[in-house]
């Protein structure tokens, strides 16, 4: 995995500076640790910060054709990059590196901008055509790897982390309210909105194409379902399940290609564990593997990852996380996240990542994607438990089926009655294609009572789920219920928080590189034409996959009520140990009313109310979480603007332009 | 202090977090609201339970009982009579 930046002038006069580059450059060191490289041509300059796994002598970036005309930066594996290779030679281009890199030129000398047809990978491209004067900025079809980009002053400006456009920007960034918004609703900001005010990503399945000063956005895929019922797969389920697990035996092997050991992340349940078990039988080397165990026993899963390991006699490492170990890594989390976060899960998996570099791997697979994939939250079964019953709202027993979905919870102190209030909030817009999301938003919106009153009134004109709702495609509304749920899913909450705040931005903590064979987009495509009644048999989640798996695992495994993934929220920062000084710090009245988003005096009852031991509810974690880390955020990148991006502006002005990069 | 304002004050400090008597009325509903989430309920529980040494029985969770100042105060002063 690597580090993209660059610097395009629009119309500024001003040239490109090399050290500007490294200075962009610089602030992905923990992308890319190994080398750097600079391409500075006419009014265009492009960066790379490298993580060596392919060709590690020759995969030097940037990277150009046969002419010198076409360059790229590229963050990302193309794991089809041998068979492009062999067709692009056979069609008389002349490689001079092995590295995947190199077929992304040739291909677009090819087939133009739809070049990235072509790849299956996960990528962030940016590609420099300078017979076109066009800048085209490619992201892969799922949103795995990030890429960013902002205009000022006559310049566009792009990198893989938002922390790489700071230095050379001129003032501190401001804090995006309709984003906060967003986050504070959905869990993560509407793409291609972020945090920042002004910074857009790429979003997923998209390119940026910047050509004669103006900057366009082009589609090149997304997530579709069927509309017609005869569109679903109509083969038998043994057939089906036999080929989603060929695909997923392909998808996975391919991911195990590289020039350095691939581990993997187990949790111990059916997605990770499935994936264990196909290196295990297909892979080359012996199975290694990393998981992460909770010291609150509700959290963690480690029965389940013993059994995994006995049975795949895999060479395993783990680490327990204490509460307080969360608390500890949480700042220099929001560092990496770059954004605020409702919940501390994405912190312990920093500490894994940690665990994989440690025992000198770089390369993991983990089982993110399966669950959006082929149908396996329970957000997926609330949302068909509450249209059943909203056909019939009256029904005292129909509500009683989300019992089943929540074992785990005390439902019975509880009460029916609450249990209707609370999941039968709009049952009237069951047509709506984010009908099952509803008590997820509502609860996460409640956490917007600590706005301040300024921010408030700023977004008093706004609705978030009217931004939503014009930012959904149109054919949308003829999907299957279970597939729009799924679609929202995957471009909201995976693109803009699993995949990001909790995949990449943790793995690149420790450089290390996740791959994700759930997410071949092959397989996407396979499993969107799956009849839903295959992803969710009544009320047993990812059905056909574990049907495709059941020879592969124990049925222990394959039977087991899914856990979902959760890390301590207030007990991380209130328990045994002290809590950490820089809580008291952000949360105190004089840091929350300088930097003004949130009413100090609610915050300080907040506080007050977790000090007393009182705060158990979703509501009140989410707050919390929220809270401390839009301070945190703030404290880093806007007060400590200057400090933590300009230090070395001086010297860097006064440093000369260098005319061809090395 | 009345029971009513034991309660509010109870539900201003821990669920809205402000000593702005005009932001809660006695009628709200909690529940319709937004001021307590489902988990949220159990907190109301044992804060009765420890405030009025009553003991609330798993029937008698329902939304007449506790879903609002009102509710609340009428339930409690039900409790201590039967008590």
């Amino acid at each position: 995995m690597c580090g993209v930046a660059g610097i395009l002038d629009l119309e500024s006069g001003r040239p490109v500076l090399r050290a500007e580059l490294a200075r962009m450059v610089d602030m992905l060191r923990p992308r890319g640790p190994d080398d750097s490289g600079f391409h500075v041509g006419d009014r265009v300059g492009l960066g790379h910060a490298r993580l060596s796994i392919i060709d590690l002598e020759g995969g030097r970036q940037p990277i150009h054709n046969e002419e010198r005309t076409v360059w790229t930066v590229f963050n990302g594996e193309i794991f089809n990059y041998l068979e492009l290779r062999a067709e692009l030679i056979a069609r008389g281009h002349r490689f001079y590196t092995r590295s995947d890199t190199e077929v992304i030129v040739h291909l677009y000398e090819e087939h133009g901008e739809d070049f990235v047809q072509h790849l299956n990978g996960q990528f962030a491209i940016a590609l420099w055509d300078e017979p076109a004067r066009k800048l085209l900025l490619v992201r892969d079809r799922p949103g795995i790897l990030p890429l960013y980009h902002t205009s000022e002053d006559g310049r566009f400006l792009f990198g893989s982390e938002i922390k790489a456009l700071l230095p050379v920007l001129p003032a501190p960034p401001r804090l995006n309210s309709a984003a906060l918004d967003q986050i504070f609703t959905f869990w993560a900001p509407l793409s291609p909105n972020t945090i920042f005010d002004g910074i857009q990503e790429v979003s997923p399945g998209e390119m940026v194409i910047v050509r004669d000063g103006k900057v366009s956005r082009r589609r090149y895929w997304d997530w579709t379902f069927p509309t017609e019922a005869r569109d679903y797969w109509q083969e038998p389920e043994a057939e089906l399940a036999e080929r989603l697990r060929e695909l997923l035996v392909d998808a996975t092997r391919l991911r195990l290609r590289s020039d350095v050991p691939v581990g993997a992340y187990l949790s111990g349940g059916l997605d990770s564990s499935a994936l264990s078990a196909i290196i295990h039988r297909h892979g080359a080397t012996r199975l290694r593997t990393f998981s992460i165990g909770f010291e609150e026993q509700a959290l963690d899963e480690a029965a389940y990852q013993r059994t995994m390991i006995e049975h795949l006699g895999a060479e395993h490492s783990d680490i327990h996380c204490r509460n307080e170990d969360v608390g500890a890594a949480f700042l220099q989390a929001i560092e990496r996240t770059e954004s605020p976060i409702l919940r501390t899960a994405p912190v312990p998996m920093s500490l894994l990542s940690g665990l994989v570099r440690e025992q000198g791997y770089k390369v993991v697979l983990t089982g993110e994607g399966a669950d959006e994939v082929l149908g396996g939250y329970d957000l997926f079964k609330e949302g068909k438990i509450r249209r059943f019953w909203a056909r019939q709202p009256a029904s005292q027993w129909r509500p009683l089926l989300l019992k089943r979905l929540y074992p785990y919870l005390d439902i019975t102190r509880q009460g029916s009655v609450y249990l209707r209030q609370f999941f039968g909030k709009g049952l009237e817009h069951s047509g709506a294609p984010w009908f099952a999301h509803i008590p997820r938003w509502s609860t996460t919106s409640l956490c917007k009572e600590f706005f301040a009153p300024e921010l408030a009134a700023q977004l008093v004109e706004r609705d978030p789920l009217a931004e939503l709702e014009a930012a959904l495609p149109a054919a949308i509304r003829d999907w299957h219920p279970f597939n729009q749920s799924q679609y929202i899913e995957a471009k909201l909450l995976m693109a803009g928080y699993l995949l990001c705040s909790q995949g990449d931005r943790m793995l690149m903590a420790n450089s290390v590189e996740g791959r994700f064979p759930f997410l071949d987009h092959r397989l996407i495509e396979f499993a969107n034409r799956l009849p839903p009644t295959l992803k969710m048999r009544v009320l047993r989640e990812k059905h056909l996959l574990k049907r495709a798996m059941a020879g592969y695992l124990p049925p222990a495994i394959v039977e087991r009520h899914k856990q979902p993934y959760r890390a301590p929220d207030i007990s991380a920062f209130f328990g045994r140990a002290a809590t950490p000084a820089y809580v008291d710090e952000l949360m105190g009245r004089a840091a929350i009313a300088r930097y003004g988003y949130f009413d100090p005096e609610r915050v300080e009852r907040l506080v007050k109310k977790i000090r007393l031991g009182r705060a158990v509810g979703y509501k009140d974690n989410m707050a919390f979480v929220g809270i401390l880390s839009t301070q945190a955020w703030h404290r880093h990148f806007v007060e400590g603007f200057y400090n933590n991006f300009k230090r070395d502006q001086r010297e860097s002005m006064l440093a000369q332009p260098s005319v061809v990069g090395g | 202090m009345s029971t009513v304002q034991i309660i509010r004050d109870y539900i201003l400090e821990n669920y809205l977090f402000t000593s702005d008597q005009s932001v809660l009325q006695n009628d709200t509903s909690f529940l319709e609201s937004g001021i307590i989430d489902s988990t949220g309920i159990l907190e109301v529980i044992s804060f009765l339970e420890t405030e009025f040494g009553i003991r609330v029985e798993d029937e008698e969770m329902i939304p007449e009982n506790l879903d609002s100042v009102d509710n609340l105060v009428a339930f409690v002063a039900r409790k201590k009579r039967a008590a």
